[in-house]
């Protein structure tokens, strides 16, 4: 059978198409075993699992821990906020104090981006990125084409427009590999100031207007404004954002045609979706949570079963 | 790599019927029991079984399940190649039933005993039972046995025992193949 062709998921971009469809299938299994009376699979007894949390997250450090714990392995959970990490302890440093604990494998966020790529090269534990500033996140890519897939039927030749903040979304670049990768058409939409400058070399369409951008689509994923990654102003307001950039139901009904509504969360309601059309039969943001486990137990799985003994 | 042909079609088919025969033997009419196909061979077996006992044998509510143990493996990071996942498909509630495991040929005992951690997932059975198509003996690591037999076989650990069936082989026979060109006599 195939097996991955890395050993650590540092990124969409290292990862190949067969890759993709084996992590697919891999996590159809497991959203059978998630769905059981007993949701609970002894394959990683032997493998301890070591979450490191250098930047705050709600639900992709809940669904990697349910993840793991839905595969029997040992979970070591570490927020840098409470920890030496505020003492000045380098990155290695830290990991490797964790790594002496006997660690096979790191699943991390950090704020800066590469930082999985950095310890990749330094330590000898597979590595899981789970963000790494407005880099790559690449498991939250793989559920959102797995999500699209399952209501779609596949990937290959949807239209996918991805609106928002681009500029400081992680989830938009490892989206438009994934995308890309299996075959999808990609468009990005939102404000000049919050589109990168190489946009153009990713071989994505550019849009600035929402309501082209929806007309031509079957899938909109919805980003969240990053306030958090903004060091200067890069719209007047949040109120006109919203107005030019935020999807609300007389929007959606205008349109001929039904699209698939994708939130990564967590939302502004009311800023780049408002709640009836986060609530309603369009949007598919909570079966993109669901599927965030089983996409995760199969990344794991996978990847541990090339940690040798 | 040379191969012996162990059973053909008729002799399948006589002992698939005799199967059938011991089943209902012990289960009446069924109507307390499932039967599980084990992923991936043991389904082929399973489904042809549970078609014999309608067809021939006028059971009509057959309850029929496959397992897929892939997750339950006790050689995870052990073998070379990755386990591959196969489909699991149990519709129905296991509490309090009789389960009759099919799998095609047992050997080391292994796979059963994930099936047995497996099946816990989906309830508490009253009873499991084993049948398997083929039984080779003296080969098993675990005490396991199976309550209903096809065929049993000695043969060594550098042969392999292959059932094939028509819906994945074109054919109804069953194979000794010699592993590193030993030879079979």
């Amino acid at each position: 059978m195939s097996d991955l062709s890395v050993k650590h998921l540092l990124g969409i971009k290292y990862l190949k198409k067969s890759d993709i469809e084996l992590i697919f299938d891999t996590a159809d299994q497991f959203k059978e075993v998630i769905n059981r009376p007993i949701k609970k699979v002894p394959s990683l007894r032997d493998i301890t699992i070591a979450n490191l949390f250098f930047e705050n997250s709600t639900r992709t450090k809940l669904s990697f821990e349910l993840a793991e714990k839905r595969l029997s392995a040992d979970v070591l959970n570490f927020s840098a906020a409470q920890s030496s990490v505020k003492k000045g302890e380098t990155l290695i440093d830290t990991v490797n104090n964790i790594l002496s604990m006997k660690v096979d494998m790191v699943v991390m966020r950090h704020p800066n981006p590469g930082a999985g790529l950095f310890l990749s090269k330094h330590i000898s534990a597979s590595i899981i990125n789970a963000g790494d500033g407005a880099h790559e996140h690449p498991t939250q890519a793989l559920l959102d084409t797995y999500s699209i897939r399952e209501k779609l039927g596949e990937v290959k030749g949807k239209k996918v427009v991805i609106v928002g903040d681009i500029l400081h979304s992680r989830v938009a670049l490892s989206n438009i590999y994934a995308l890309k990768l299996l075959g999808a058409q990609v468009m990005v939409c939102g404000p000049k100031t919050l589109l990168p400058k190489f946009i153009n070399e990713l071989g994505v369409k550019v849009e600035t207007n929402l309501m082209s951008a929806l007309q031509w689509c079957d899938v909109a994923n919805m980003l969240r404004v990053q306030n958090e990654r903004m060091d200067i102003s890069y719209f007047p307001s949040t109120r006109e954002y919203a107005q030019q950039y935020g999807i609300n139901k007389e929007l959606l009904e205008s349109l001929n045609k039904d699209i698939v509504i994708m939130h990564p969360g967590p939302i502004n309601r009311g800023v780049e979706i408002t709640s009836d059309v986060a609530d309603s039969k369009h949007a598919i943001i909570l079966n993109q949570v669901e599927n965030g486990v089983a996409i995760r137990m199969a990344v794991i799985y996978l990847l541990a079963s090339k940690i040798k003994q | 790599m040379s191969q012996k042909v162990l059973l053909n079609a008729k002799e399948v088919n006589i002992i698939l019927h005799r199967l059938a025969c011991q089943l209902i033997e012990n289960h009446n009419n069924l109507s307390e029991t499932v039967l599980i196909g084990i992923q991936p061979r043991g389904t082929f077996f399973a489904n042809r079984l549970a078609n014999l006992l309608k067809t021939d044998y006028k059971i009509k509510d057959i309850k029929l399940g496959h397992l897929d143990i892939t997750f339950y493996r006790d050689d995870f990071r052990r073998s070379d190649k990755p386990l591959s996942a196969n489909k699991t498909n149990i519709d129905f509630i296991v509490e309090d039933k009789n389960v009759v495991f099919i799998d095609d040929v047992l050997y080391t005992g292994r796979s059963i005993r994930a099936a047995l951690t497996a099946i816990q997932s989906f309830g508490r059975p009253k009873h499991v039972e084993l049948m398997v198509f083929i039984d080779r003996r003296f080969s098993r690591h675990l005490p396991i046995q199976p309550d209903y037999k096809g065929r049993q076989v000695d043969a060594i650990d550098e042969q392999r025992v292959k059932v094939n069936w028509i819906e994945n082989e074109g054919e109804d026979s069953v194979y000794v193949v010699d592993k590193d060109n030993t030879i079979t006599n």
